[in-house]
């Protein structure tokens, strides 16, 4: 562990500490030793980074690596290296495995089998209520205890509004975070596809954008009357991006994120009943990513998360509103950085403090920068590197991506997650 | 992708899964081709070889006695095997179900799929998953198309006002839900109608419908005025377990179509329905049996366009490398 790392000639990008200028990163024991600053040492390893950039590794606020309970999807063990393979270094897993993340036994389970992987940190993100099944509290304290640095009800609804106030209550109580994917399930039933145009022309069940920024808006105000610390993961519309403006303009403290398809993708992109396309929240309009985008610009959107859902193939087939959504998405993470930085005019290191320090402070993990003592968590890519979307550059079970066969610019060449090298592009068989 | 799914790389048609991306000349062609097995019927020829030695399943996951009828005779008219399968399927049945019971079918050697299937898309998803020299003709899936039904539905306003332009055509009903008014609009913009309205309350029509190329109507009055067609669609008995509406009788008030109602159309206006008709709930019966009703003619109408269909799917077979 006491290694001596200097990664050489590398863009260093430090969105925490403004940084970004060419020179060498020293690493020591696992802990960044010194910036621009470095001496030569015989028993040092050195990594090439010229015309490569170095920056934090990437804190992701939402993976799902389908175990417990679903390891026809993916693994620990496949989801983190694909992890490692798109930079990240730091994950939250939300509570939806089977069993759902209500104890603290399944929670040490997780981080067992990840220690064992080698690969990211894993957080388990704890489940608000039992089984998910929004009704009764789950013992958050004894979540906490056993290193849940926040709780969630996933994916699924809370019986009404008593229970959500409750459980911000009682989050509150212990301090805990209460990360809420805003969802009004009356309104959006069955749908598979954003209520407009598309789905209109198709004939798809459809979710209006109103589904969530109602149960936004709800959300917002019982933070207020509680004063629970609150995230919104993974807002998909224009109101969401205006609720959240306000509410933040107001004072409370509330932060929010968006998975990074949203960025990208809309209604408009989707091919005809390709299933890869089938997410929830669902792609919107073209007025919606504006919004998203202009939100992440001015800071109203706080981070962005890869929103990784990973399936196996069943899952995919099938006619169009009975398959799983979700798409699989880390590595297409940071090359869609790159794409939002070149295209559509927010500064690369803007962007990467959303991918970094800003996901850090969320979860209040002293992570996300490279400040001299803390701990080497760092991902070095090549920005002008192509590559090609496919079986033989995908490391995730689950090749549910609508970027399947694309070529992307953009490519991780290293990770090191405590001065720990755990990615390597020129290891890759 | 639609388009090129559907057709050969000749522009033929391969699959007839939905409207969209077929061109007018090919719709003029299907019309026409139907319009041969229509005059063939009256001069008592009913049966013709084109399909001889074919074998055709009609795969139906969702319950339809007239459309599945309407198939059958057409492909027994053009000398086709014909094998009736319904298959009850739980709204949670699986794709790994459908592909195996597809997969199953294919190995008995044969060559085309009717398929009818709650869900929007199964049509595609057949089609792109079976083996390529099978033609998959879709009988209506979820709430996306019936390009059938759309096809006969042009078949018989052509055999009325004997063009499309000009014309001023009405659907009127359940739009939100209807595979048919869907197929019927696409159709009816690619013939090149003058003007096409959908008529109904505010909950059973789809985000954006003006997208779709409509103009939209809340009041029958207005909406019907100089008409040349009207389409009445069919109301579902459950529209009103979930709020969409609170009544027949309300609902007969504002959108069904009377005697009255149908004075502020032209005066040669036709009146069509999909069928199985609501009597006194979208339509009244003075005007289903009345003169203007076609409603009939458009039933025997699906046997020629099922034909016209069937033989040209099946007679691209041919351009496939």
């Amino acid at each position: 562990m006491s290694q001596h790392i200097i990664i050489r000639n590398g863009r260093i990008i430090d969105p925490a500490n403004q940084i970004d200028a060419i020179g060498d990163l020293v690493i020591k024991d696992g802990k960044i030793d010194s910036l621009f600053n470095s001496t030569s040492a015989p028993d040092a390893i050195a990594i090439d980074a010229s015309n490569q950039i170095v920056c934090p590794g990437l804190v992701d606020l939402s993976v799902r690596l389908r175990e417990p309970g679903l390891t026809h999807k993916g693994t620990i063990a496949s989801e983190t290296r694909a992890a490692a393979a798109a930079g990240v270094t730091s994950l939250c897993l939300p509570p939806d495995t089977k069993p759902s993340i209500d104890t603290a036994a399944v929670a040490e389970l997780i981080k067992d089998k990840a220690e064992q992987a080698g690969y990211p940190q894993v957080y388990s993100i704890g489940a608000l209520t039992q089984r998910l099944a929004g009704a009764e509290l789950n013992n958050l304290f004894a979540l906490k205890q056993a290193g849940c640095l926040a709780v969630s009800n996933a994916n699924q609804p809370l019986n009404n509004l008593l229970i959500l106030r409750r459980a911000m209550e009682y989050a509150a109580t212990h301090d805990l975070l209460v990360m809420y994917r805003a969802n009004e399930a009356s309104l959006s039933g069955k749908g598979c596809a954003h209520e407009g145009t598309v789905a209109s022309h198709y004939g798809l069940p459809s979710i209006p954008a109103a589904a969530e920024s109602i149960a936004l808006a709800q959300c917002l105000e019982l933070a207020e009357l509680t004063g629970c610390r609150l995230h919104i993961s993974q807002i998909s519309c224009k109101q969401s991006v205006i609720k959240i403006q306000q509410a933040k303009k107001y004072g409370l403290q509330v932060t929010a994120d968006v998975a990074m398809h949203q960025l990208h993708l809309t209604e408009q992109d989707m091919i005809a009943f390709d299933s890869n396309y089938h997410v929830l929240p669902p792609l919107r309009t073209l007025i919606d990513r504006q919004y998203l985008r202009d939100g992440l610009a001015n800071g109203t959107i706080d981070a962005v998360c890869s929103d990784h859902q990973p399936h196996d193939l069943d899952a995919k087939l099938g006619a169009f509103p009975e398959t799983e959504p979700g798409i699989a998405s880390l590595q297409t993470l940071l090359p869609l950085t790159l794409q939002l930085a070149q295209q559509h005019g927010i500064a690369l290191s803007e962007l990467l403090a959303r991918l970094t320090s800003k996901p850090a402070a969320i979860l209040g993990l002293d992570a996300g920068s490279l400040s001299p003592g803390s701990c080497a968590d760092i991902c070095i890519f090549d920005p002008a590197a192509e590559w090609q979307v496919n079986s033989q550059t995908w490391l995730s079970a689950g090749s549910n991506t609508p970027y399947w066969q694309h070529n992307l610019r953009g490519r991780v060449t290293h990770t090191l997650q405590a001065g720990r090298i755990i990615y390597s592009l020129e290891h890759q068989p | 992708m639609t388009r090129h799914l559907q057709l050969t790389d000749n522009g033929r048609l391969k699959h007839f899964l939905t409207i969209e991306g077929l061109s007018q000349p090919l719709l003029t062609e299907i019309l026409d081709t139907a319009a041969s097995f229509a005059d063939m019927s009256e001069h008592n020829v009913k049966k013709v070889p084109l399909l001889r030695g074919k074998t055709i399943i009609n795969l139906f996951f969702e319950n339809s006695t007239r459309t599945r009828t309407t198939f059958e005779l057409a492909a027994t008219r053009l000398s086709a095997d014909v094998l009736n399968m319904n298959i009850a399927t739980s709204a949670t049945s699986k794709g790994e179900s459908l592909l195996d019971t597809i997969r199953n079918l294919e190995a008995m050697h044969v060559d085309m799929f009717v398929v009818r299937h709650a869900l929007s898309g199964a049509a595609h998803f057949i089609a792109q998953h079976t083996a390529p020299h099978i033609s998959v003709i879709n009988a209506g899936d979820g709430q996306h198309a019936h390009p059938t039904q759309a096809m006969l539905d042009m078949f018989t306003i052509r055999q009325h006002k004997k063009q499309f332009a000009g014309l001023k055509v009405a659907i009127v009903g359940d739009i939100l839900h209807s595979r048919v008014a869907r197929s019927q609009i696409l159709a009816l913009n690619t013939l090149g109608v003058d003007q096409i309205r959908v008529i109904a309350p505010k909950t059973l029509l789809p985000a954006n419908v003006e997208d779709m190329g409509v103009i939209a109507f809340q009041d029958m009055a207005e909406g019907l005025s100089d008409v040349d067609v009207i389409i009445m669609l069919r109301l579902q008995k459950e529209r009103m377990n979930s709020a969409f509406l609170p009544s027949e009788s309300e609902y007969f008030r504002c959108f069904g179509l009377t005697e009255a109602k149908l004075k502020h159309a032209k005066s040669d206006v036709i009146v069509m329905h999909p069928g199985p008709i609501n009597r006194g709930v979208e339509i009244a019966s003075s005007v289903a049996d009345g003169p203007q009703s076609v409603i009939l003619q458009q039933v025997s109408n699906g046997i020629a366009v099922r034909m016209a269909i069937m033989s040209m799917t099946m007679h691209s077979a041919g351009d496939m490398a």
